[in-house]
């Protein structure tokens, strides 16, 4: 049988990749430009008896999935950057509870209102940083409608892999772009949940890490009663401020993504073989970068593409093998620098890297990709 | 037999934190009464609060207990709830956490009418940071923040409720220590976003500032100021001076928030 194809806007795609990753509750906010992701779930969810809450506002959202995760439901709320600094307070308390959640943020210009229809890349600092004290972080950063169902997939399979909030960062344009879907059928994609405890309701600790850095998580509302705070923790989920343990769990929950990178950082690499020019890009970004590597081969330049598909945990080794082989980066972005300075970071000056920066709501075209590389061949 | 109330709550979590003459632990006894009269099963049962003194009553519990975020109680507890309708769900917390950072949260789970009950312990100011005036502060009241009396008015927590469209409002005071497990198992049975303020006292943080001379003055202070709602019926304007009303306020059925969704769940389907 031939597979179902559409013809899906981005944000639909990511709806309809939470919805197959088994996504039975959405809390949310309306915000341009994620909102077609609400009105999707607000459609969808109620015809597989899942529950779709439009919450008072972002940071209600944010706690309405948190508490759904906890009764053992797979959970995703979608937003924008404004409403992401909301949810920050809260995207802190997923992660020291340990509970699995996915958020879609579009990304839009910015700081504050920015431009709220214009395209961005600059929240993946937000990303990592947003929200106070140490804490892991995941964020994908996909560049087609396909992948962006594809990524969400992957996003509830981290979060609940991992126990810890999953970001998926599509900027507006992948957001908001129709391009051909084909669908995967059930069963295609690997979908992961969380894994249950397999002790008695009277052993059971929701922070045991005898079970290994990502303890078993029960559900409220079965035989297993559990205290759940935002306070640093004990094994059984109690308020602890015992040094040597709060530092070893702090430890511990930034180790469970940074430990297992190899599991989670996924990338593409195109024309790098023998490439001399690298560039650095991901999003909608990475797709003028591909034709201008295309239009660069085609005049005899040795340019390569290097695509970012998570951008935490930054693909630190893949980028600094790089940095060897290459004379020079570029690092086309819809922001002002943010992933130029990881990758300098991870380059060690090994290989100079050169940024192409644009916050004016334009794309960066291919144009101005081919002439970079010109210019630092 | 005196009352047992060792089976609810969870072994080798007390002492609480709460300071001496404190009225928290009377509101948890009450708490603990009405769950036994009303036989809530402790897998059933969530007990969601935010932060604050009052908030810390859930890790005492032995049941499904969620300490969430500042002032975020209500929403946390309203995922809870949307996810598995059939758990019955409590909100505890303070004044502060209820009606100041968690205000937003507090007015639209009334107006939603979700089958909870939220437990405000009402001290009338922010005990666990150290007594800074709250959105319940009396005007006039001193702070640590107020120490030239507070010029903010309060709000009235059971007209709040009322107004934000809760179906069940009640108000006790932690002087009238028997009535609050009537009050909250009342609140409990009821089919929609219940509310019972229950004031309270700090003599810790607000006492010693507005010259409370003991705990036994602060107590008596709420016996005094408290008039039963059928009492009232039959006092004067001037005799209802100063006073404040206690019991069930405000009563009436409407469609709660999961039974509605269970609805629109049924026109999908379609």
């Amino acid at each position: 049988m031939a597979k179902k194809v559409a013809f899906l806007q981005g944000n639909e795609a990511a709806a309809q990749g939470a919805l197959y990753a088994g996504c039975t509750f959405f809390g949310g906010y309306p915000i341009t430009p994620s909102t077609e992701v609400a009105e999707v779930m607000s459609v969808e969810l109620p015809k597989i008896g899942g529950k779709f809450i439009q919450m008072e506002d972002e940071i209600g959202a944010m706690a309405s999935i948190i508490g759904a995760s906890l009764t053992g439901a797979k959970v995703l709320t979608a937003t924008s950057g404004p409403g992401l600094s909301l949810k920050q307070e809260l995207i802190g308390y997923a992660c020291i509870a340990e509970t699995p959640c996915v958020i879609v943020n579009v990304m839009r210009g910015g700081p504050s209102t920015g431009m709220p229809t214009g395209p961005s890349q600059s929240d993946v600092m937000s990303a990592k940083w947003g929200t106070h004290g140490d804490h892991p972080a995941i964020c994908l950063t996909p560049a087609s409608v396909q992948e962006l169902f594809e990524e969400t997939v992957r996003a509830f399979n981290l979060a609940e892999k991992y126990r810890t909030p999953v970001m998926i960062m599509p900027d507006e344009i992948v957001a908001h772009m129709r391009e051909r879907i084909v669908f995967p059928e059930p069963g295609e994609l690997e979908v992961i949940n969380r894994t249950a405890p397999s002790v008695s309701p009277a052993e059971y600790k929701p922070y045991d890490t005898s079970f290994g850095d990502v303890p078993p998580l029960a559900a409220f509302g079965t035989d297993y009663r559990f205290h759940v705070t935002g306070l640093n923790k004990g094994q059984d989920g109690f308020p602890t401020t015992k040094a040597a343990w709060v530092q070893d769990e702090e430890e511990r929950q930034v180790r469970k993504v940074e430990g297992n990178v190899d599991d989670i950082v996924q990338f593409e690499e195109y024309e790098l073989a023998d490439a001399e020019v690298a560039i650095v890009a991901f999003g909608s970004t990475s797709r003028s970068a591909r034709f201008a590597v295309n239009e660069a081969r085609k005049q005899g330049i040795k340019a390569g593409l290097f695509r970012i598909k998570t951008f935490w945990p930054f693909p630190e080794k893949q980028i600094a093998a790089l940095a060897g082989k290459v004379k020079a980066f570029i690092t086309p972005e819809m922001n002002l620098g943010m992933c130029t300075g990881e990758v300098k970071r991870c380059a060690e000056g090994k290989a100079p890297v050169h940024g192409i920066f644009r916050v004016d709501g334009e794309p960066i075209n291919p144009g101005q990709i081919l002439e970079k590389i010109k210019e630092v061949k | 037999m005196s009352f047992d109330y060792d089976k609810y709550i969870r072994p080798g979590k007390l002492p609480h934190i709460w300071c001496p003459g404190c009225g928290h632990g009377i509101v948890m006894k009450g708490l603990i009464r009405a769950i036994d009269t009303l036989g809530l099963q402790k897998n059933n049962t969530a007990i969601v609060s935010g932060i604050g003194c009052a908030s810390r009553l859930p890790g005492y519990m032995d049941f499904c207990t969620l300490h969430t975020a500042h002032g975020r109680a209500a929403a946390f507890a309203t995922g809870v709830k949307m996810a598995k309708p059939e758990m019955n769900v409590i909100l505890v917390g303070g004044d502060g956490d209820g009606t100041a950072i968690g205000g937003n949260h507090f007015i639209h789970a009334c107006r939603r009418n979700i089958d909870m009950t939220y437990i405000i312990m009402n001290n009338n100011i922010y005990g666990m940071t150290g007594g800074q005036f709250s959105p319940c502060t009396p005007t006039g009241a001193k702070a640590s923040t107020t120490v030239y009396g507070n010029p903010d008015p309060a709000f009235d927590v059971a007209k709040l409720a009322i107004g934000a469209g809760a179906t069940f409002v009640a108000r006790g005071t932690a002087y009238h220590a028997t009535q609050i497990d009537k009050l909250i198992a009342e609140a409990i049975q009821h089919k929609g976003f219940s509310v019972v303020e229950i004031l309270d006292d700090c003599p810790t943080t607000y006492g010693r500032r507005n010259k409370f001379k003991s705990v036994i003055e602060m107590m008596n202070r709420l016996k005094d100021v408290a008039v039963p709602v059928k009492a009232a019926e039959k006092m004067t304007a001037e005799q209802l001076e100063g006073k404040i009303l206690t019991g069930v306020l405000y009563k009436e059925e409407r469609p709660n928030y999961t039974d509605e969704y269970a609805k629109v769940i049924e026109r999908a389907k379609k």
